[in-house]
């Protein structure tokens, strides 16, 4: 069996591990480039990978991924922790580098719109996919040319989320501003979002699709040049459906197809995720003891 | 300074007695504005959003408080006089917007309809 077989066959075993192991909680990611105000609980650890894979016509498609680990530090202050790879078809599979951030919620209680400030830094090279958003004059050009790791890419990155929740519906705003800490200006991007479960009513019994399982909404998101070209020339943009599947006392599964808005964008991209929570991780260990 | 040593502790033993009495004291039902405490719950004596409310709790309740909603660890119990007192609209409150200096997050993730089923059963508890 090659390694590749190996790979996915590990892929599948870890996912009908969390199937069949499955815990109480859930998770509840909806989006894969924007962030709502919803926090992780405290003390739950949220374990997920998000992958989108690319087909560039001048280029060879590739396999971005990023293996994120979530935990609710307080109420108001999540921190996450990323490692991110790529694999490109014909050339190469790649550990790209890691990404810290923490998120804060200075208001403590629900408002019309809830802001939460986001802190991000990368220790990455430029052969990384994944995608986690997109910035400055990011595009397709910059997939073209072959995977090089050499060039390491640490970056902060900031962002002020806003979000909201209306009749069923979430709303969610995000302004991107990143900068490579090498002296490069800042950039700037954006992503907008809205969800809405098929059903705001739970039913009583324990049914695995009942259309309360499900999620809809899209994405939108993109560059919007740096400090000293700012706007919408040669950025690249994204519209993106969103669909997600909340298994009870299981894993969120969630795809979105991204079609690109302008030239400078990939024509498609596919983004697949899989989320799984488990509950209040630190009292485990305690009560194991 | 040796004598200050004993007032220092007593000063922190008293602050601590204050600060966890008013978190156990349900000190969140005093920030519940006038208007969301008086706001019926439009699922009151619904069976079905009883079952539903019992089914979202052990989803997402039930890890801290408890599959018997008895408490855990340091999460109070929600069999007790304080919720049997609480209005729907108070418990509605506390589930939009936690009580987050205290540990307990905002279920606004959920639809309006879902916290209020769980109201329902969470009432049906006491």
């Amino acid at each position: 069996m090659d390694r590749f077989r190996r790979r996915w066959l590990a892929a599948f075993l870890c996912v009908a591990f969390l199937v069949v192991c499955a815990s109480r909680a859930r998770a509840q990611e909806n989006y894969f480039v924007t962030y709502t105000h919803h926090m992780e609980e405290p003390g739950d650890l949220e374990i997920a990978t998000k992958s989108v894979t690319g087909f560039p016509q001048q280029g060879n498609s590739f396999l971005g991924n990023a293996t994120e680990l979530e935990y609710g530090v307080k109420t108001w202050w999540t921190t996450e922790l990323y490692l991110d790879g790529q694999s490109t078809f014909g050339e190469n599979t790649l550990f790209t580098g890691w990404r810290l951030e923490n998120r804060f919620r200075p208001l403590l209680q629900e408002h019309w719109i809830n802001p939460v400030l986001y802190f991000e830094f990368e220790d990455i090279n430029a052969a990384d996919k994944s995608l986690l958003e997109v910035v400055g004059h990011d595009g397709v050009a910059d997939f073209l040319e072959p995977s090089d790791r050499s060039e390491k890419k640490r970056e902060a990155e900031l962002r002020l989320i806003l979000s909201s929740n209306f009749k069923g519906w979430n709303v969610a705003e995000n302004v991107i501003a990143e900068k490579n800490l090498a002296g490069e200006p800042w950039e700037f991007g954006y992503a907008l979002a809205a969800s809405r479960p098929l059903s705001l009513l739970a039913t009583g019994n324990n049914c695995r699709f009942c259309r309360e399982n499900f999620s809809l909404g899209a994405e939108l998101y993109g560059g919007l040049g740096d400090r000293y070209s700012f706007g919408f020339s040669h950025t690249s943009h994204y519209l993106a459906p969103s669909a997600a599947f909340h298994l009870p006392s299981g894993p969120t599964f969630t795809f979105s197809p991204a079609v690109g808005l302008n030239h400078n964008s990939h024509g498609m991209l596919l983004r697949f995720g899989v989320s799984y929570e488990i509950d209040q991780i630190a009292s485990r260990f305690r009560r194991n003891r | 300074m040796r004598g200050r040593t004993p007032i220092l502790a007593m000063w922190l033993a008293l602050s601590a007695t204050l600060l966890f009495a008013a978190i156990g004291d349900g000190a969140w039902m005093q920030r519940v504005p006038e208007r969301d405490r008086l706001r019926p719950n439009p699922f009151a004596d619904n069976f079905n959003a009883v079952s539903g409310g019992e089914k979202l709790f052990h989803q997402n309740c039930a890890q801290c408080h408890g599959s018997d909603a008895s408490g855990r660890d340091k999460h109070p119990p929600l069999r007790s006089d304080r919720v049997r007192a609480a209005t729907p609209g108070e418990l509605y409150w506390l589930l939009t917007n936690g009580s987050m200096r205290n540990g307990m997050p905002s279920w606004s993730k959920l639809p309006e309809q879902q916290r209020w089923q769980i109201v329902s059963y969470l009432k049906t508890l006491n």
